[in-house]
């Protein structure tokens, strides 16, 4: 066993554990977690196969914005574990079917390929020293699809134009906090201090 | 790694990389501004409109170029359809201008959105593969969906952005699936590869006409011709009258450039095919479109129905599938657009400080009050159903010629027979105009501007009525 396969079985297998996890955890927050942490080690996988363009791209688009937003997500709402699994008898049905359909479709698969003759194994031809798999997707999208790509960021300035118009807008009724206005108040705004002459009733000095 | 530098054909895309350089100066300008001082991020707007125009003029082709590898194409045909693209936009931001400042919608990301939604356009127009058509769609019907819900306060409005967007996300799957489906069968995006794709493959592929059939039905809805009509009426209506006005103005370019490149240009071998679509959803167009407006009170949503019939039209010259029916389909286009922008003007010449002027009863007795403006209206809406001597009978004509010319001859009588009817309630505002006693004593309070300027317009569909080889040539000079 070479050690590229070693670790390619031991962090296999570790994502599956971690995928049964994601799950099987009672904690929302927890199958999120377990998520991130598959995320991990698929993107260690990438890295065997040498496309660590890839592998750096799950991370940081994955774990680093799409999981940390669903975090906060799943953080913020209030999720009741139970109710999510009142239904739970009533989809199983369903759910079993689904679940049917697709391991035979797995085995409609594995079944063509060994219909074929002899199989012909992958071998993985190992890239030339200092390819980086990185500089040709860069040099496609730099030359190739340079117009689509710029356009692709323009699609995104116009999302941010877009999202902050609809969002960003003062209601009317809207209590907001003014800091300058908290910073800047004085003792003599906040309390009036009041003199009154005390009020004597006629019938209270005696006694 | 060996560096090679090329600057693409950059030059053939200058109009795009000027506007898309206009558009992040007013972002950056328009921050630094005031409300008081807006006036500067329209102006700005305006100049870069003027801009494009000079930038088009001075980079225009005599034939067709390709730039980056071929996504992006110039011709003729785009540079008129362009410099059309910038006069409505402009046009219609005249006519803004006055009800955007009253009712608090005179902010600097309108304009921003409009000019995004134009370079939408332009990169439909000039789009040399599927991908960047794609692209073009998007960053047209992605703007739009933020203008329909521009007025935050406006509980109608959210609701038919909300409706549009959600249709229009579904319709652009359906293009992309589409797409994706001819990608599978010919191997390639780029359009003019895609046409020798399909002559290999054979028109009458199985994958390919399963793929024609999406494309088509994400066409038909950013047309909104009928069956996928559903959102027009709601977010005509629905939507600020400027953004209306907008969305019926230059988008019917970008729809018109959307069929021409990927049905002409990329599958012109399976003509026979989308023809028979085509034919359809035409037909459906005119039949709902003219009789469902009939139905209507509020003139927006009149235009709406309106605007799925001469669709409807529009799909005629398109679907007759010859450069002849093209040209009809471009000349059609074209003077519709004129006419759009004209009648949706004029709700907003009416509109005043809380009246929006868009209901059929606010135009009862206009000659009374404003013979000149009730006279532009009744050019418009004479030229909209058809009646010579105006523009829109000249379009008609066009378009029926090529159907005929085809061999459609039973096509072409259908499309009169539905534009008699359709031409009851066109005739409908010009009798309240005339003939009826004025509901209220107010007067027209809109400014100079969008006087002259509506005007001008009315004045355009009659001259172009008179002259229509101007147009005509024009048309038949880019599309030979």
């Amino acid at each position: 066993m070479s050690i590229t396969e070693i670790l390619f079985y031991a962090f296999s297998g570790v994502l599956l554990v971690s995928a049964i996890g994601v799950i099987t955890a009672r904690n929302p927050v927890h199958a999120a977690l377990f998520l991130v942490f598959s995320f991990f080690n698929s993107a260690v996988l990438w890295i065997l196969l040498e496309a660590e363009f890839l592998a750096i791209v799950l991370v940081l688009v994955y774990v680093g914005a799409v999981m940390v937003l669903f975090l906060f997500v799943v953080m913020m709402l209030d999720i009741k574990v139970a109710e999510v699994r009142e239904g739970f008898t009533r989809y199983a049905p369903l759910g079993i079917l689904i679940a049917l359909i697709v391991v035979a479709e797995i085995g409609s698969v594995v079944y063509v390929k060994t219909l074929g003759q002899e199989v012909t194994p992958v071998t993985q031809v190992a890239a030339e020293a200092g390819y980086s798999n990185t500089g040709a997707l860069g040099e496609l999208l730099y030359t190739k699809y340079l117009y689509p790509f710029e356009l692709a960021a323009v699609i995104l300035l116009l999302a941010i134009v877009a999202a902050i118009v609809l969002t960003m807008r003062r209601r009317a009724g809207l209590k907001q906090q003014d800091v300058g206005a908290q910073v800047s108040v004085r003792a003599k705004d906040r309390i009036r201090v009041v003199k009154m002459p005390p009020v004597i009733e006629a019938g209270e000095k005696q006694s | 790694m060996e560096a090679v530098v090329t600057n693409f054909g950059m030059q053939a895309a200058a109009a795009e990389i000027f506007l898309l350089t206009a558009i992040c100066v007013i972002l950056l300008v328009d921050v630094f501004l005031d409300d008081s001082k807006r006036w500067v991020t329209y102006g700005l707007t305006m100049l870069t409109l003027a801009g494009c125009a000079f930038v088009t003029v001075n980079y225009a082709v005599d034939a067709r170029v390709t730039a980056f590898d071929g996504m992006f194409i110039a011709d003729p045909m785009g540079d008129v359809l362009k410099l059309f693209t910038y006069g409505t936009v402009a046009v219609s931001l005249l006519y803004s201008r006055e009800y955007l400042q009253r009712n608090g919608l005179f902010r600097g990301e309108y304009f921003i959105l409009a000019l995004v939604a134009m370079l939408g356009v332009m990169v439909m127009v000039s789009a040399g593969s599927l991908l960047t058509v794609y692209l073009g769609v998007e960053l047209l019907s992605l703007s739009l969906y933020a203008m329909v819900a521009f007025d935050r306060d406006s509980g109608v409005a959210a609701e038919s952005a909300m409706k549009y967007f959600v249709l229009g996300a579904i319709s652009s799957g359906a293009l992309l699936y589409g797409f994706s489906m001819l990608y599978g069968v010919a191997g390639t995006l780029q359009l003019d590869e895609l046409a020798v794709g399909v002559r290999e493959v054979g028109a009458s592929n199985i994958g390919l006409i399963f793929g024609l059939a999406f494309v088509i039905v994400g066409i038909a809805f950013k047309f909104g011709a009928v069956p996928f009509h559903m959102w027009v009426p709601d977010v005509y209506h629905g939507a600020p009258t400027p953004v209306t006005l907008f969305i019926g103005s230059a988008p019917k370019i970008a729809s018109f450039i959307l069929a021409i490149r990927v049905l002409a240009e990329g599958l012109d071998a399976m003509v026979a095919s989308w023809q028979n679509m085509l034919i359809a959803i035409s037909i459906a167009s005119m039949i709902i479109g003219n009789v469902v407006a009939i139905a209507q009170t509020n003139l927006k949503r009149m235009l709406a129905y309106s605007t799925i019939s001469h669709v409807g039209f529009i799909l005629l010259g398109i679907l007759a599938g010859t450069n002849d029916g093209y040209r009809a389909a471009m000349f059609y286009t074209l003077t519709y657009v004129i006419m759009a922008v004209g009648s949706f003007g004029m709700i907003l010449l009416l509109s005043r400080e809380g009246f929006e002027g868009d209901q059929l009863e606010d135009f009862k007795g206009l000659a009374r009050k404003s013979p000149w403006f009730a006279a532009i209206m009744m050019m418009l809406m004479f030229s909209t159903a058809g009646v010579p001597p105006f523009v829109g009978f000249w379009a008609k004509i066009a378009v029926l010629g090529a159907v005929v010319n085809v061999g459609l001859s039973w096509l072409a009588a259908v499309a009169v027979l539905l534009s008699v009817v359709g031409a009851f309630y066109y005739l409908r505002v010009i009798k309240l105009m005339y003939f009826d006693e004025p509901s209220d004593t107010y007067n027209i309070e809109a400014g100079g501007t969008i006087r002259a300027v509506l005007s001008a317009n009315g004045v355009a569909v009659l001259a172009l009525g008179i002259f229509p080889s101007v147009l005509l040539d024009l048309c038949a000079r880019v599309l030979p």
